[in-house]
């Protein structure tokens, strides 16, 4: 596989001029150079992150407690979903490599075939993303804080000690109504029973949430369910502080005044996620478009006027360097 | 002067062509990078559903052996999925060195810094 790569060149020859003495073409070295300068790029965000981290005294959020949701389903999947998206961003680096291989030996349909490939699966890493961030964007229930202190006994049977303005989670559909409930208080009648409260949300579409648990210390360490009489203390000694979904400017709720977060246990790491995460699928989204255009050139037999196809295997090093970025983002962000 | 791209002798090159024995030997080795890749990826997310962040020696391993893995895929991403490991010695370095020393030198100062605060707690508390 090396030939003249490898070939031994006395150094006279090699840096004498005349010849190119890293043996690839302009194009190619310039790919590299953008890389290493886009790699420098990515390796400061991730820095700034782990800055960011290490400076901070609060809680960090546990990855497999904030990334354990799949889309159509109920329950908790810790790292299912985000271990299937570095699945399929692996597997479309492969057909990527794949069509190189097959542009290598001249052979158009096999281009074609791993090349139409690779962009469907750089598609579904894109949505797969977008429905992560719609995820986190709307929330998972959202939270409020504690008005006053309160002291409850935790599933395990001991006493757990809760200061005022501690965070405390809601589930998904009641979280929902209660976001509409404050914001048209209206029409959306709440009546407490017994061990559980129930909001009804009046309209076109009558519709009913029941809220039997809270949870206390969530993406963080010592996660704790609270139900029945104990959930009904916190619930009880609510603040009217509350907050949904995560904080986009313009777009994320801005209810109370808790940093404007139910993740921000750590306002950091939510900025840090949608910045760096989005800095990576907008050049996973290039990368489809790129890929894309290649495509309808090698369709369109440009590739084989021009003899060879270097244009593949120069998009392809950008495509596989997407993938390198998202093995350290899943490293940094999900598992450590 | 010889024109770049005109180099007909590099495997990588524009004009060199790979015969179907080529072929079979490169996707042979592309199998087999993939399997490795997916493998690592499936035992750190097992590692990650299975063990819970603590200020424990154990969680101290656990974290360089994510750490570790992660270098190991970008490794057989970069050496062999963009076969930097097929270029010539001078453009390997010219790409890997330069950015070791950078970004070694972020790190170090990065995490010297952010963990800056806990010597001012020893200093002022």
């Amino acid at each position: 596989m090396s030939g003249e790569a490898k070939a031994a060149i006395s150094k006279e020859v090699l840096w004498g001029g005349g010849r190119s003495p890293f043996s690839v073409s302009y194009g190619k070295m310039m790919m590299w150079y953008f890389l290493v300068s886009d790699a420098l790029t990515f390796g400061g965000l991730l820095i700034a992150y782990a800055f960011w981290r290490a400076s901070s005294v609060d809680p960090w959020p546990i990855g497999e407690q904030v990334f354990r949701s799949m889309p159509g389903l109920e329950g908790e999947f810790p790292l299912a979903y985000v271990a299937l998206m570095t699945f399929i961003l692996i597997v479309s680096s492969v057909t990527m490599v794949l069509a190189v291989e097959a542009g290598h030996r001249n052979d158009r349909s096999g281009v074609l075939k791993w090349m139409g490939l690779t962009v469907v699966g750089g598609l579904i890493f894109l949505g797969s993303q977008a429905w992560e961030w719609s995820h986190f964007i709307h929330g998972s229930g959202g939270c409020f804080n504690l008005a006053k202190e309160v002291t409850i006994t935790n599933p395990d049977g001991e006493s757990m000690t809760l200061l005022a303005g501690q965070r405390v989670y809601m589930d998904h559909h009641f979280g929902h109504l209660m976001e509409m409930h404050l914001s048209d208080p209206v029409n959306v009648p709440m009546t407490e029973d017994g061990g559980h409260v129930v909001l009804t949300e009046l309209g076109d579409h009558p519709h009913e949430a029941h809220l039997h648990a809270l949870r206390v210390n969530k993406y963080i360490e010592n996660e704790t369910i609270v139900e029945g009489d104990q959930m009904m203390k916190l619930w009880n000694a609510r603040s009217e502080n509350f907050a949904f979904g995560a904080p986009i400017p313009g777009l994320g709720a801005d209810w109370g005044g808790i940093n404007h977060s139910e993740y921000a246990t750590q306002q950091g790491f939510s900025n840090f996620f949608f910045f760096i995460t989005g800095f990576h699928g907008f050049h996973v989204f290039s990368g489809v478009v790129i890929n894309l255009v290649v495509f309808l050139m090698v369709l369109n037999r440009v590739m084989e006027r021009r003899k060879h196809y270097e244009m593949v295997e120069k998009v392809g090093l950008y495509w596989h360097f997407v993938d390198l970025v998202w093995v350290f983002v899943f490293t940094f962000f999900y598992l450590i | 002067m010889e024109r770049d791209d005109l180099i007909v002798n590099d495997s990588y090159a524009l004009n060199a062509h790979h015969s179907e024995e080529e072929g079979v030997a490169i996707r042979k080795k592309i199998y087999m990078v993939t399997a490795i890749l997916s493998v690592i990826t499936a035992i750190e997310v097992g590692m990650g559903v299975m063990f819970k962040r603590s200020e424990t020696f154990t969680w101290t391993a656990i974290k360089w052996t994510f750490i570790v893995l992660t270098l190991f895929k970008a490794g057989y991403i970069v050496m062999s999925f963009m076969h930097l490991g097929d270029e010539r010695k001078n453009l390997r370095n010219a790409v890997i060195i330069p950015y070791f020393v950078f970004i070694l030198y972020l790190i170090f100062i990065a995490i010297t810094e952010g963990l800056a605060h806990y010597g001012m707690d020893l200093m002022f508390h």
